[in-house]
């Protein structure tokens, strides 16, 4: 990071200097309007409430008590379960890919394939892979009526409008996700050490436990938060494949901002998504904790 | 033996450009059943959507019909030109807002970095419905606290239902994360200090530095950031249906009702227009890259 042996040349002085940050300035105030100011909002609004009666806006905790409870206390662990479990296991499939694409050493296309099908999946994906796998395993769906009707099979008390069938969907974004964030870490790891354990005579198992293993596990961890967190904030599959039939939070959001009919959902909805950016932010800690050790590790 | 010819191999070359682990070890099996399990696993829904849209339910057969109803469909010109416009400005904006950014801090400001770090990389894991009910509130300041002011007329201007501006505002922040990493493997690759030094010792201005020198020498990041979020923004359904917009993709949820194979049929095509042109970008990448060695 040593600035090479000329210095940059000062031609302005302070107040080029000035002139300097100046130019950062639209970043930060665009990023402060339309990312701060929102999250900051939602953070404000969700202890305000409106009375039933008389519409008179007061400071309150109700909101914040209301979701902690009943329904709402379902779909939050209901969005925890289903994202803690298909991020574990989004992440070994992915790495499982991942490593088997990489070793592929003469097969380029091959990668590049499986690099770029990942990206299209996992960034642009929501919508369209609902609707893909509805045709393949909905109850018009082809594989179904193949189980069905060709091979007198039944489904086996299988049904995609489940959280099962909502975790095998978000699974086809969520390992593509794993496979474009975790490549640059493998790709990180040096032949050389490899050769220096084989040198020494290591078996395969004891590369990966000493030397692959520790290096590998912080961008491991990492990426799995990041998994746990798309998953979380999953909506758009979710409401094409169930609309709002499971507990979770995103749909509840959605269902608190669209309904008239009750006074104060609208504050509902804000402290549903309040809590979710209190959790995400516990995780991101987290996250950042991680991150550290692997700058630590692979500097 | 490998071993040997590796190590000869790894010991020739200087930096190893592509480091890639000792592969022919072991019997390679469990490659195999991962690449054919996983492989299965992704191939068939998009095979089975294709077998969906194109056999014919009344006579049996193959009909490309739906593919065909697609342009002529009700509401779709309509929600993909607006999807396409909001595409375009989101990709000027955020690159607009971004390159001088990362330009900058990479140059004149490094003590910056990990504010603009760390601000970039927060909508990838904040959750974008979060975000939406926080701008849905912001959003309603308008009739709730400044009706009949410019400011409130301004909120109004940005909700307009044929182009709303406001989405594009959202989507340049979702895009940050994507952008900024591109465009910072772009400046990080190339070393912007000493061409821009050379060019400033030569008499260019900054404005010229940054149009002759900085945009060749990032062309294909900005290129990648550009893809992604024009990809981005055609897929996005969340923010578009809270904020009650019609786009290309909640278009394609409320046909799904009464046109299912429609709605299949245009979403097997949007994903696989959208892999072919990754592919061809990231040819063209790779074509460029192979001297930077990535």
């Amino acid at each position: 990071m040593a600035p090479p042996v000329t210095p940059t040349p000062r031609r302005r002085g302070r107040r080029g200097r000035a002139l300097t940050y100046l130019g950062a300035l639209p970043f930060f105030l665009y990023v402060g309007v339309f990312l701060l100011l929102p999250i900051g909002v939602l953070a404000v609004e969700a202890f305000r409430s409106t009375d039933q009666v008389t519409f008179v806006e007061s400071w309150s905790t109700d909101s914040i008590v209301a979701i902690t409870q009943g329904a709402y206390r379902r779909a939050y662990l209901g969005s925890l379960q289903l994202s803690l479990i298909t991020a574990v296991l989004g992440a070994v499939l992915g790495l499982a890919l991942a490593v088997a694409v990489l070793q592929t050493r003469r097969n380029l296309l091959l990668r590049r394939l499986v690099l770029t099908a990942s990206g299209v999946l996992a960034n642009f994906g929501g919508i369209p892979l609902a609707f893909a796998f509805i045709a393949t395993i909905g109850n018009q769906g082809v594989i179904t009526a193949l189980l069905q009707n060709e091979l007198g099979l039944g489904r086996g008390g299988f049904s995609l409008y489940s959280m099962t069938g909502l975790a095998l969907v978000y699974l086809y974004f969520l390992i593509p996700l794993m496979v474009l964030t975790i490549t640059p870490a493998l790709e990180a790891l040096r032949p050389q050490w490899r050769e220096a354990a084989d040198n020494l005579g290591a078996s395969g198992w004891q590369y990966w436990r000493y030397v692959g293993g520790p290096v590998l596990a912080p961008p491991v961890i990492g990426a799995t938060m990041l998994l746990f967190a798309s998953a979380f904030a999953a909506y758009a599959t979710a409401r094409a494949l169930v609309g709002s039939s499971l507990p979770l939070v995103t749909l509840q959001i959605a269902n608190a901002l669209s309904s008239n009919v009750t006074v104060g959902s609208d504050s509902l909805g804000k402290a549903l998504a309040l809590g979710m950016v209190v959790l995400i932010g516990v995780v991101m800690a987290f996250y950042a904790w991680v991150q550290r050790r692997t700058q630590r590790w692979l500097s | 033996m490998t071993t040997l010819a590796e190590s000869v191999a790894g010991a020739g070359s200087v930096a190893p450009e592509t480091p890639v682990r000792a592969g022919r070890r072991g019997t390679g099996a469990w490659r195999f059943v991962v690449l054919l399990l996983l492989g299965l696993y992704f191939v068939i829904p998009i095979a089975a959507s294709v077998v969906f849209t194109v056999r014919d339910r009344g006579r049996g057969g193959v009909t490309l019909q739906h593919y065909a109803e697609i342009p002529g469909s009700e509401g779709f010109a309509a929600a993909f030109t607006r999807s396409l416009a909001l595409a375009g400005l989101t990709v000027v904006i955020v690159l607009l807002l971004m390159i001088p950014t990362v330009v900058l801090v990479d140059l004149r400001l490094p003590r910056l970095r990990t504010a603009v770090e760390l601000l970039t990389l927060t909508p990838l894991v904040l959750p974008p419905i979060a975000l939406v009910v926080g701008v849905r509130s912001v959003l309603s300041w308008a009739p709730d606290y400044f009706l009949n002011t410019p400011l409130a007329d301004a909120f109004f201007a940005l909700q307009k239902p044929e182009l709303p501006w406001i989405l594009v505002f959202v989507y340049v922040v979702l895009a940050l994360p994507f952008v900024y990493r591109a465009l910072d493997a772009g400046v990080r690759g190339a070393d912007l200090r000493t061409l821009t030094e050379a060019a400033r010792n030569l008499g260019a201005s900054w404005p010229r530095v940054l149009v002759s020198v900085v945009l060749p020498v990032l062309r294909t990041s900005v290129l990648n950031a550009a893809f992604i979020t024009f990809a981005l923004v055609l897929g996005e359904f969340t923010v578009a249906a809270i904020l009650g917009f019609e786009t290309f993709p909640t278009w394609i949820v409320r046909i799904s009702g009464s046109a299912a194979q429609l709605s299949v049929a245009v979403s097997v095509l949007s994903l696989m227009v959208t892999w072919l042109l990754l592919l061809l970008i990231s040819a063209l990448d790779r074509r460029r890259g192979t001297k930077e060695s990535s």
